[in-house]
């Protein structure tokens, strides 16, 4: 067996652990029989079932307009967390069960949620966006108009500020999964309007730097956002991943800042106040500041860290006895595009470099592989990315040394899993 | 003024307009100062915005009894939720009365989004009520002093000067 392992891999080792090379693996695939034996023996196995299955010998369900997934994966769902319970259900989150998930897109209906005032269900021809304050001319515009408005089509996470919160505070890494432990980022294509289009409408003043955006919602809820970004790249997004913006991500229309924390992402916008200052609401007051040791709190940090997780395997998974696995994760960065995703399997010992899926884009989801043969040994793996600006992730007790004891917001530190002998994999503080 | 300058200023326009229908097809509706709710109105740090009227603290303890108490306890200091006092003066906490830099966020938050389940339905007097209520609970005012327009723009929160402005100091660079 030790032999047959030694010639499958053929010296396509890149790093301790069991870390594989992708190239090199394939080359040794295709010249060596071992693989292929072992391929065929799990179709003997499918094919050795006689009588063809029942959904081969009738005729399936008709067409429907609108389609679900298969009734099997019923248990694929967000995780929901009311924190304040009978007080205020309306007050919650649900994370994006990553784990579950391949590739980078995020199903409509898996995207992450967090309401601070319930979701709202607005119908959508009373809607009504209004752009004031410092403009020529105060405009507001129907749904109906802006779909005439050209649109762009961009991938971009959205991230909320205090994604990783579990790990951030709590003194002993929890023994949960993905979709509790960084479940609060979500990815798709926006679609919608250019906001510096209907800035141009409305004339923006010189000392308009500024812009309040506000919510529909019971809420109300309220970040100033710097009209430079506002200009640059920020959209009135209207489409998610083609369809209208479902309810829980802001139908009919929400603000989309790429890279931006996605509490400045303002769900069910109707308002875009322009000012000379920032409005100093109540989220950047309070909850979406950053406390730092002295006392002080940082604000206005808007840009979210490069940051990466790797999801097959990850946390309260078991894997199926030693041999060949393919790590798989996702990385990103809100100051631009993953450039590296580095693996440890030996607990940080050693690192190679993970394919990266292609095409890798700006302050979107990326999704990174790396072959890996596990020898039935406990073991810690990590993953480390860096952005095209060079920025790299801190450990966590790096991380920890910057802000006060309580900060939930920005964790972007390494996150290590830990694989007992029995193939256990539990969240670990590296 | 010489014809030559009013014509320039009627081309710069006409480009102008130009430029915008290129990309937009200029649907806005002209929209009027009546037409926006106070809701829409973000209130400002310098005190833009705030409305008429005005709240003592003895006035908000009532209304705070009534419809706050219930989820931020019945000194404002103990919650359960978001606790709007410090209970210890001095020791690091995120109430309101503490940790936010300006009083203003505390009428505007109030006026959008509070009470919880009934937001908006409260009177403006009320909401500079139970602002003040909130500001003398942490010691900030006393208990007799008016909050309205004038006076909760000069309210010294204890954390105004608190603040690491990471986008003045380095953009959108990540702390």
């Amino acid at each position: 067996m030790a032999k047959s392992r030694t010639i499958r891999d053929g010296g396509s080792a890149v790093a301790g652990g069991g870390l594989l090379s992708r190239r090199k693996l394939l080359k040794g695939a295709a010249l060596g029989g071992t693989a292929a034996a072992l391929s065929q023996g799990v179709i003997e196995a499918v094919h050795a079932e006689a009588e063809p299955p029942d959904w081969a010998t009738l005729p399936g369900e008709e067409v429907r307009g609108y389609g679900l997934p298969a009734p099997q994966e019923a248990d694929v769902k967000r995780t929901q967390f009311q924190i304040y319970e009978d007080l205020s259900p309306e007050f919650g989150f649900s994370g994006t069960p990553l784990q579950k998930l391949r590739g980078s897109i995020t199903p409509n209906g898996l995207h992450f949620e967090v309401h601070h005032g319930g979701r709202p269900e607005i119908a959508p021809e009373q809607h009504r966006l209004m752009i004031h304050g410092l403009v020529e001319r105060p405009l507001q515009f129907d749904l109906a108009s802006l779909d005439r408005y050209p649109m762009v089509s961009r991938v971009h996470f959205i991230e909320c500020a205090g994604n990783g919160f579990l790990n951030a505070v709590e003194p002993e890494p929890q023994d949960v999964g993905l979709d509790v432990l960084a479940g609060l980022v979500s990815n798709a294509e926006w679609t919608g309007v250019p906001l510096s289009i209907l800035m141009e409408e409305a004339g923006v003043k010189t000392e308009g730097k500024w812009v309040i955006a506000i919510g529909a919602d019971a809420a109300g809820l309220s970040r100033s956002i710097p009209m430079e970004k506002i200009l640059a790249d920020g959209m009135l997004a209207l489409h998610q991943n083609g369809e209208r913006i479902r309810p829980e991500q802001g139908y009919p229309m929400r603000t989309l800042l790429p890279g931006y924390e996605g509490n400045m992402n303002v769900k069910w916008v109707t308002s875009l106040q322009v000012a000379s200052q920032p409005a100093f609401t109540r989220d950047e007051s309070g909850a979406y500041s950053d406390p730092l040791p002295d006392g002080r709190a940082v604000r206005f940090s808007f840009a979210m860290g490069v940051k990466s997780v790797i999801t097959h395997p990850s946390g309260t998974m078991t894997m199926n006895g030693p041999g060949l696995y393919e790590i798989s994760g996702l990385a990103w960065s809100g100051g631009g595009a993953i450039a590296r995703v580095e693996i440890s399997a030996d607990g940080g010992t050693s690192w190679a470099d993970a394919d990266l899926q292609q095409p890798v884009q700006s302050k979107a989801l990326t999704r990174f592989t790396i072959p890996w043969r596990w020898d039935g040994s406990p073991t810690r793996l990590l993953s480390r990315a860096t952005d095209s600006k060079g920025r790299t992730q801190p450990t966590r007790a790096a991380w920890k040394a910057r802000y006060h004891p309580t900060n939930i917001n920005h964790y972007n530190a390494i996150q290590a899993w830990d694989v007992t002998p029995e193939g256990k994999v539990a969240n670990a503080y590296a | 003024m010489p014809m030559r300058s009013g014509f320039a200023a009627l081309a710069l326009l006409g480009l102008a307009t130009t430029t915008s229908m290129a990309e937009g097809p200029g649907l806005g509706v002209p929209l009027s100062e009546a037409d926006i709710p106070a809701f829409a109105i973000h209130i400002m740090p310098d005190g833009t915005g705030l409305p008429d009227g005005s709240g003592t603290a003895a006035e908000g303890a009532e209304i705070y009894e009534f419809q706050c108490a219930f989820c931020h306890g019945e000194t404002a200091s103990e919650g359960p939720i978001e606790p709007l006092a410090a209970p210890h003066p001095g020791e690091f906490s995120r109430a309101a009365g503490s940790y936010w830099p300006y009083a203003t966020t505390l009428f505007d938050y109030i006026r959008r989004a509070m009470p919880f389940h009934a937001p908006k339905s409260l009177e403006d007097d009320e909401v500079y009520a139970l602002t003040a209520f909130v500001l003398a609970r942490s010691g900030v005012i006393d208990e007799t002093d008016p909050m309205d327009a004038k006076t909760l723009p000069k309210v010294e929160m204890p954390a105004r000067d608190l603040t690491v402005d990471l986008w003045r100091l380095q953009g959108e660079e990540p702390f």
